[in-house]
């Protein structure tokens, strides 16, 4: 397979053509706004957390196919997770898309979002493929203001 | 001759009326490379253009047979040295149609020269309540520095609109011609849409009102004969590096009168006659503006990138564009789903801004590159250009001198690909 079809796997295309957990949530209790302008992309991450658990989680925003496969699939594996937890497998996922995840990753931590892995083939990308992931940490931590990937 | 000679020499006159742009693809080293085991398609002129072998050997031959500073060395090879930059200021004044080389300043960038003026000018000038007059289509380069200026004399920019196939809007000048306009900056080229902005009756209207004028020409002075007497504009800026020259070298034209008013921009050596502890004299023009070491051997780079582009010439390098942006121009419009920004008439600049429905344009961008094709995807340094046309992004293709039909009918089917591993 080549370094874009790498890129480019039908899971991810997949979900960027129908995005999970793709509305603004009613009831969310923590949100953030993530913002790359270098490509233009704006995302909206919604929450809503009890005692430490997120129980529901949504975006919104307009992207890239990797930007908003990206948070679609991390909504997808979210639901559910303790803060704790969701902060462990943003680590592993950065690791994953910055230095590839081979030998030194199990794919089956980071379940679905191994598709991911090509990402680290295209240094310019990883930054579409984190900026959900940034946006969801600034709503954990209950930042307001705009997050950035610059 | 000798190599000093030779590097001296000037060219003016064009070798052909025609551009072969066969002949002129192997001058340039870089288009012989392949990406991702593909033949490099360079589409991104707009952002840097490449360079042909006598501006790389140029560089080359400088640093290893007459490296020296300039215009303080009193032994041989700062004097060759001396006489190249000076040689090649004197190239590009010609090239611009200044009246003199002392209307010339060497800066790093056309980024630079705008903020010389906004700063040296623009400080002495304008005053609270005063009027800035930009366009809609401004590089951020030629809005950062009248923002910053705007905040801290407390005037106000206002900008001239443009219109559905990116043509300025004339009447917005007219408007505000009729307050204290103390400057009107706009650029002569669009980086996105590729409009030609009537740059010299722009001129004319704002000098009747009293405004000064400063055209950036980024991207028009290396794609087109660019006259600043001509034009009758005040301040000209250029860029190097996208006219086949090194990076790090851009400069500002002048009209003698107002620069001999203003202000030094920065402060150091070379710009100063006479120092004391306490004061000093400003050097005579143009190097009251040239403070500290400059980029000597780019700037010699600039002169044999001048010499080059007089030789291949302009109306033919024009020309050349003009039959490759029709081209593309039609060849895109077959793909379903393109839209193509800025005028579609003949009569525009090779920059081509894209969207491709259902793709986003880093995506597209992406996927080009892998099939060798090197294109620019974003804003493009005009962030309030994107708000207007409501796209947070565009794709752009821009092309010069080297670039060919064939590489736009592998544009074309990049796109189809492109759609292809999408589902559209």
């Amino acid at each position: 397979m080549s370094a874009l079809s790498e890129l480019y796997q039908e899971v991810i295309l997949d979900h960027h053509k129908k995005p999970r957990n793709f509305y603004k949530l009613k009831g969310a209790n923590r949100s953030a706004e993530g913002d790359n302008p270098l490509c233009g992309d704006r995302i909206y991450v919604y929450l809503q957390l009890e005692d430490g658990v997120i129980r529901e989680i949504s975006f919104q925003g307009t992207g890239c196919a990797i930007s908003r496969a990206s948070a679609s699939l991390m909504t997808a594996s979210l639901k559910g997770k303790t803060q704790a937890e969701a902060e462990s497998l943003f680590k592993k996922f950065h690791r994953m898309v910055t230095r590839g995840g081979n030998g030194s990753l199990d794919p089956a931590e980071l379940g679905k979002l191994a598709v991911f892995s090509g990402v680290s083939e295209f240094p310019v990308r990883v930054k579409c493929a984190t900026l959900a992931w940034h946006t969801l940490r600034a709503a954990l931590k209950g930042k307001e203001e705009i997050v950035s990937t610059e | 001759m000798n190599e000093l000679a030779t590097l001296t020499k000037e060219v003016k006159e064009p070798v052909s009326e025609r551009l072969d742009v066969e002949a002129v693809r192997k001058e340039f080293p870089i288009l012989k490379r392949e990406v991702h085991g593909k033949p490099l398609v360079y589409l991104d002129s707009a952002a840097t253009s490449q360079k042909p072998l006598e501006v790389i050997e140029t560089l080359n031959h400088f640093y290893r047979t007459t490296n020296a500073n300039i215009h303080r060395g009193i032994y041989l090879i700062s004097e060759e040295a001396t006489a190249l930059y000076e040689g090649a200021r004197k190239k590009v004044a010609r090239f611009l149609g200044a009246r003199s080389w002392r209307e010339v300043i060497f800066t790093r960038s056309a980024t630079e020269a705008i903020n010389l003026v906004a700063y040296a000018w623009g400080r002495e000038n304008v005053k609270a309540g005063d009027v800035i007059l930009l366009t809609e289509m401004e590089h951020h380069s030629n809005l950062i520095p009248w923002q910053l200026l705007a905040k801290e004399k407390e005037a106000r920019l206002e900008f001239i609109r443009f219109d559905n196939e990116g043509h300025l809007q004339l009447e917005d000048l007219d408007t505000y011609l009729k307050e204290k306009v103390k400057i009107v900056a706009l650029t002569q080229m669009s980086n996105v849409l590729g409009t030609i902005n009537p740059v010299k009756e722009i001129t004319k209207r704002a000098h009747d009102a009293g405004a000064v004028v400063l055209v950036d020409g980024a991207q028009s002075v290396p794609h087109m004969r660019v006259n600043v007497q001509e034009i009758g504009c005040d301040f000209l800026a250029f860029s190097g590096h996208k006219m086949c020259g090194p990076s790090g070298i851009g400069g500002l034209y002048g009209r003698k009168e107002i620069l001999e008013k203003m202000n030094p921009f920065l402060g150091g050596g070379e710009m100063i006659l006479e120092v004391t502890l306490r004061d000093a004299r400003w050097n005579e023009l143009p190097y009251k503006f040239e403070a500290g070491t400059q980029s000597i051997a780019d700037g010699i780079g600039l002169g044999k990138a001048v010499d080059f582009l007089n030789r291949i010439g302009l109306d033919a390098i024009c020309e050349h564009e003009r039959e490759l942006v029709e081209y593309a121009m039609n060849r895109l419009n077959e793909v379903e789903g393109v839209k193509i920004y800025g005028p579609h008439d003949e009569e525009r600049g090779s920059a081509l801004a894209i969207t491709l429905e259902g793709v986003h344009p880093h995506d597209l961008a992406s996927l080009l590159d892998a099939e060798g094709i090197a294109v620019r995807a974003g804003h493009h340094c005009t962030m309030p250009l994107h708000q207007k046309l409501e796209v947070p992004a565009t794709t752009r293709a821009s092309f010069y001198l080297y670039n060919t039909k064939e590489e736009v009918d592998k544009l074309v089917e990049g796109l189809r690909k492109s759609k292809e591993l999408f589902g559209i």
